[in-house]
C-alpha cells in the first residue's frame, strides 16, 4: 500500500479518484493514470465511459481474437463496446464535450494553479504534440478532475500560485488528487486540503507546495 | 453522372494541384483514407495544406506524405506519433496549426454547413484565443473561430452505394462526416460498394449530396496500440 514518504501510488490514486463517479454519471477519462479509474468503479455505480473520438460505452480491452482495427480509445488503443455503446462523430462527440453534458472528466496534469488554471499540454522548448481534446474537455465537462504526482520528478512543486507553463484552461479545475492527498478548488477563488494519504501530514503537503490552500482535514 | 471511380488514382485525376488545402478523415490511423493516401503520393502533388486530426505514423497514413515531402502546412490537434514530421517541424521545413479537437471538428463541420464563423469557450485564456474576437453570451467569454473548407476532401468509409450514400463503422466514422461535408470535392474510400437500395435510407451516415466520388479499396487498418487483456 502507501509509503510513508510517498503517499498514494497510481492506484491508490485512481482508487480515490474513482469515488468522485456517481450512479448514472458519463465520464471521459483522460490518458494515463485516468485511465486506471475504469479498474476501481464502485459496486452499484453504473457509469458510462466516453471516448472523445466518437463513442459512448467504452468496454474493457479486447481478448486476443476481439481485437478491431476500426475501435478505438482516444488513446489509440484497442478496445471493445458494449451493449449500451453508441458511435459518433467527432463534432457529435464535442458536442456532447463542449455542450456541457458529461458529468466528469479525470485529467492528468503538468501544474495547476490555486484558482484552478490547468497546464497540461506543453512545454516551450520541448517538442510540442498538441491538445488534443483537452482544451474542450476542461471548458466544457461539468466537473473536472486531476490527478497527478504532487512535485515533478526533480521535486519542483506543481501546484502553484500561477502556472508557469501554457494553459489548457483557466478556472477549469474542481479537484487535485495527488501522491499526498485531495485538494477542492472554488474555481477562481482558491484551494484547500480536504484529505491527507496514509503517513502523510499537513506540513508534509506545504513543504511540497508552492500554492496557497486552507485546510480541512 | 457516375460517381463510382475503378481506383483512387482515377478518382484524383483532374482534381489535384499544387499548393491545395485537403482535408483527410481519421484518428490516428483508425478510418483513414489509405489507398487515396497512397494515390496522392503516387501523384507528387506538392505544397499541400491538410486538415486532419493527426498526421500519420512514420511510414504509414499522413506519414506518406510527409516523407515525400508534399505536405506544406499541417493543421491538427495533436501529432506525437510521428518522428519524421518531428524532424521537419523543428527544421522549419513544415508549418503547424493546432487547433483543439472539438475545435477543428466544428471547424469542418461548420464550414461544410454555410457556417463561416461560430463562437466557443473552448481555449478562453489559452494561446489559442490570441488574436481572436472575444464576446460575452451571459456572462461568459467565448472566441470566434472560423468555418473551413478544403480544396478536396478524402474520406474513408465501410459502405457505400454508387450514389455516395456511406456508412461508417464504429470509431472509424471519427472526423470522417464533417469533412465529407467541406469539400469543393470530395471522394469518398470504403470496403464495399454495394448495389443502390441495399444500405438502409434510415442508417445513412453521410448522405450521398457530399460524396462526389467513391471508390472500393483494399485497408490494411494498421493498429497503433494493440491493446488485449488476457483470458482467466
Amino acid at each position: 500500500m502507501a509509503d510513508a514518504k510517498t503517499g498514494w501510488d497510481r492506484n491508490d490514486m485512481a482508487r480515490r479518484a474513482a469515488q468522485e463517479l456517481e450512479d448514472g454519471f458519463y465520464v471521459n477519462l483522460g490518458i494515463g493514470i485516468p485511465t486506471l479509474v475504469a479498474n476501481y468503479i464502485g459496486e452499484g455505480i453504473d457509469v458510462t465511459l466516453q471516448s472523445e473520438n466518437g463513442m459512448l460505452g467504452m468496454g474493457p480491452f479486447p481478448y486476443e481474437d476481439e481485437v478491431d482495427p476500426d475501435l478505438i480509445n482516444a488513446g489509440k488503443q484497442t478496445i471493445t463496446e458494449l451493449r449500451r455503446t453508441s458511435y459518433f462523430s467527432s463534432a457529435d462527440s464535442f458536442g456532447m464535450i463542449r455542450g456541457g453534458h458529461i458529468d466528469l472528466s479525470v485529467l492528468g496534469a503538468m501544474e495547476v494553479s490555486e484558482n484552478g488554471d490547468l497546464a497540461n499540454w506543453m512545454i516551450p522548448g520541448k517538442m510540442v504534440k498538441g491538445m488534443g481534446g483537452a482544451m474542450d474537455l476542461v471548458a466544457g465537462v461539468k466537473r473536472v478532475v486531476v490527478v497527478m504526482d504532487h512535485a515533478s520528478k526533480s521535486g519542483a512543486p506543481k501546484l502553484l500560485h500561477e502556472c508557469s507553463l501554457p494553459l489548457t484552461g483557466r478556472q477549469v479545475v474542481d479537484m487535485v488528487i495527488t501522491n499526498l492527498g485531495v485538494f477542492e478548488i472554488d474555481r477562481g477563488k482558491g484551494m484547500k486540503l480536504v484529505e491527507l494519504a496514509p503517513g502523510i501530514t499537513v506540513d508534509d503537503v506545504k513543504a511540497q507546495t508552492e500554492a496557497d490552500f486552507g485546510v480541512a482535514v | 453522372m457516375k460517381k463510382v471511380c475503378p481506383d483512387a488514382k482515377t478518382a484524383l485525376d483532374g482534381v489535384l494541384f499544387d499548393g491545395m488545402t485537403i482535408m483527410s478523415g481519421g484518428f490516428g490511423l483508425c478510418g483513414i483514407p489509405e489507398n487515396l493516401i497512397g494515390a496522392l503520393r503516387e501523384a507528387g502533388t506538392k505544397d499541400l495544406t491538410v486538415i486532419s486530426n493527426n498526421a500519420g505514423v512514420d511510414g504509414f497514413g499522413l506519414g506518406l506524405l510527409l516523407e515525400s515531402r508534399q505536405i506544406k502546412k499541417m493543421v491538427s490537434s495533436y501529432v506525437g506519433e510521428n518522428k519524421e514530421f518531428e524532424r521537419q517541424y523543428l527544421a522549419g521545413e513544415l508549418e503547424l496549426e493546432f487547433n483543439p479537437q472539438g475545435t477543428l471538428a466544428e471547424r469542418c463541420r461548420a464550414g461544410g454547413a454555410g457556417i463561416p464563423g461560430f463562437y466557443t469557450k473552448t481555449g478562453v485564456g489559452t494561446v489559442i484565443a490570441e488574436g481572436k474576437e472575444h464576446k460575452e453570451f451571459d456572462g461568459e467569454t467565448y472566441i470566434m473561430e472560423t468555418g473551413l473548407v478544403a480544396d478536396l476532401s478524402i474520406v474513408k468509409a465501410w459502405k457505400g452505394d454508387e450514389q455516395g450514400n456511406l456508412i461508417f463503422r464504429k470509431t472509424a466514422r471519427n472526423f470522417n462526416p464533417m469533412m465529407a461535408s467541406a469539400g469543393k470535392v470530395t471522394i469518398a474510400e470504403v470496403e464495399e460498394i454495394v448495389p443502390l437500395g441495399s444500405l438502409d435510407p434510415d442508417c445513412i451516415h453521410t448522405p450521398g449530396i457530399f460524396v462526389q466520388k467513391i471508390i472500393q479499396g483494399e485497408h490494411e487498418k494498421r493498429i497503433e496500440q494493440r491493446t488485449v487483456r488476457e483470458r482467466a
